[in-house]
């Protein structure tokens, strides 16, 4: 059984290989960059700088749902009746939307390694404890998302006449089910702009989480300048690989648009 | 047969019913319990470790680094102001050429991490020391503030260029229209009629903006100028005190909250006359 999950593993990761648009048989520093530094292997830089794309793309993604679900709870308490509720939310915010990232991923950068170095002595284990740089960069960037995105939702909420829910009630539907089926669908129409915009300050802002030595994009490619003194050509690389990041997600933002206002179409 | 005689005497009203103990009320105590918690645990460690010695040390380093990071802010916002002028008004132009080569421009600034820019000015430029002494720049690309302020500046431009153009585009056609009607030259209908309009529309934009930038002058600590920034990684890198980075947030903060409420104020201020 072992033996046949190996199998689908290997083949998957063989298809996978094929496929890879930076470093496969077909991939673009394979096909136009194969003497130069940008090769692919033991003395070219491209598959470590395609190793930092895929880093960067993952951490970003790996963020993206944290902080939806996140910033949907901190807008939900925001509105809510309750006074130390909506308080809360409020200092949340207003912290996470007033500290520079950069100095919110160290806060929680050492603050994490200090919390969990003293737990694990109060426990008894004596050793150094690492934080990983990736979760850290993708709570502390999650935190910021949230901050954002709870903003974004709110104004999404108030954009929602109330007739909805009371319609939803008159159904006889229970909360959770109006919210599932008549406000969030809407929610999703009208906050989708605003979110785009987030995803695209999430997809700039993992650059920095290579200052904590996680090796995206731009860690790999400083690298790589540091060592062959080709400076401006790695950055400019970079600083090429964000824009065709930022290209694709604004693809694939508009087929989301497209496929959320399915039903305004026809009319 | 009976009928009153006599009126009943006030009554006190009925108590009200106790608050019933929802789930939204027990989170907000907790989170509020949270939050607490852990302002009472920063207080107790900046009251624990208080060290009068650091505070002269590092106290006035602080405070130079906070002046570097606002007149960094301030030079590259204006001159971004500056710049941005012909980009916007060559991103409405209707030669496609100039369109697009500042559509470009916007992209390319707007689509890549700072940090990635400031790394290419810096390190990058800097590679080519050997042809930028023969041209005499050598001077400016080899200061690593001058490299952070010229970044900032075409970063700001890129952005306020796209403020500026969605504030003028947002102004009616019919505004135009009168202006023409009135027989205002070109220049005068702009400064006089279109502009105040597009600007207040640009204000809290342009706030978002300002703020943007003191969030994102963080970064120069790492190409090793001494902004905030990069005098608490000093100070942090000195001491091992945790202390460092929350003086530096606190001090953040609070320029931050001062500029919102600042914004928030002049807006209202600006836009009394079209209160109803």
């Amino acid at each position: 059984m072992s033996g046949f999950f190996t199998a689908i593993v290997e083949a998957v990761s063989a298809f996978l290989g094929i496929i890879d648009p930076l470093c496969g048989p077909i991939g673009i520093f394979n096909l136009f960059a194969g003497n130069t530094l940008l090769a692919c292997g033991a003395d070219g830089w491209g598959d470590e700088i395609a190793f930092g794309f895929l880093v960067t793309a993952s951490l970003a993604i790996a963020t993206l749902p944290v902080g939806l679900v996140m910033g949907f709870f901190i807008a939900l308490a925001k509105q809510s009746e309750e006074k130390s509720l909506r308080l809360s939310a409020n200092i949340y915010t207003t912290l996470f939307r007033g500290l520079p990232e950069l100095l919110t991923l160290f806060i929680i950068y050492y603050g994490l390694q200090i919390v969990v170095q003293n737990f694990m002595t109060a426990i008894g284990y004596e050793g150094k404890v690492e934080i990983n740089a990736f979760f850290a960069g993708m709570i502390a960037l999650g935190m910021v998302f949230s901050a954002y995105c709870s903003e974004v939702l709110l104004s999404a909420f108030k954009a929602i006449p109330r007739g909805q829910y009371e319609a939803g009630y008159a159904l006889g539907l229970h909360h959770g089910r109006t919210m599932q089926l008549i406000v969030l669908p809407q929610l999703i129409r009208v906050a989708l702009p605003g979110l785009g915009n987030l995803w695209m300050a999430l997809l700039k802002d993992t650059a920095l989480v290579s200052v904590i030595g996680l090796p995206d994009i731009l860690r790999q490619t400083s690298v790589a300048a540091r060592v062959t003194k080709e400076a401006f050509e790695f950055y400019a690389i970079a600083c090429v690989l964000f824009l065709i990041l930022a290209f694709l997600s604004s693809l694939v933002f508009s087929s989301i648009e497209g496929w959320a206002k399915r039903s305004e179409a026809a009319r | 047969m009976s009928f009153v005689t006599t009126l009943i005497p006030a009554q006190a009203p009925p108590a009200a019913p106790p608050k019933p103990f929802t789930l939204g009320r027990f989170f907000g105590n907790a989170f509020l319990g949270v939050w607490l918690a852990l302002a009472v645990g920063i207080f107790m460690m900046i009251a624990g470790g208080w060290d009068p010695e650091k505070f002269a040390k590092y106290g006035p380093n602080y405070l130079s680094g906070l002046g570097v990071t606002l007149l960094l802010v301030a030079l590259s916002v204006a001159l971004g102001a500056l710049l941005s002028l012909p980009l916007a008004f060559a991103r409405m132009s209707k030669n496609p050429v100039l369109s697009w080569i500042a559509y470009g421009y916007v992209y390319f600034f707007r689509g890549t991490p700072l940090l990635t820019q400031l790394f290419l000015v810096y390190y990058g430029l800097g590679s080519f020391s050997a042809e930028l002494k023969a041209w005499g720049l050598w001077w400016f690309f080899r200061d690593a503030w001058n490299c952070a302020l010229l970044t900032f500046t075409l970063n700001t431009a890129a952005y306020q260029a796209e403020i500026l153009r969605g504030a003028i585009e947002s102004v009616p056609r019919g505004q135009h229209e009168g202006a023409d009607a009135l027989g205002l030259p070109k220049k005068v209908a702009f400064f006089k009629v279109i502009l105040p309009q597009a600007l207040i529309v640009a204000l809290r934009p342009y706030g978002n903006e300002i703020i943007l930038m003191i969030k994102g002058s963080a970064i120069v600590a790492i190409v090793t100028v001494l902004d905030l920034m990069g005098q608490t990684r000093l100070a942090f890198s000195r001491t091992f005190d945790y202390q460092a980075y929350l003086w530096a947030a606190l001090m953040y903060l609070l320029m931050v909250e001062l500029l919102r409420n600042l914004w928030a104020w002049l807006e209202t201020r600006l836009t009394r006359h079209l209160k109803r």
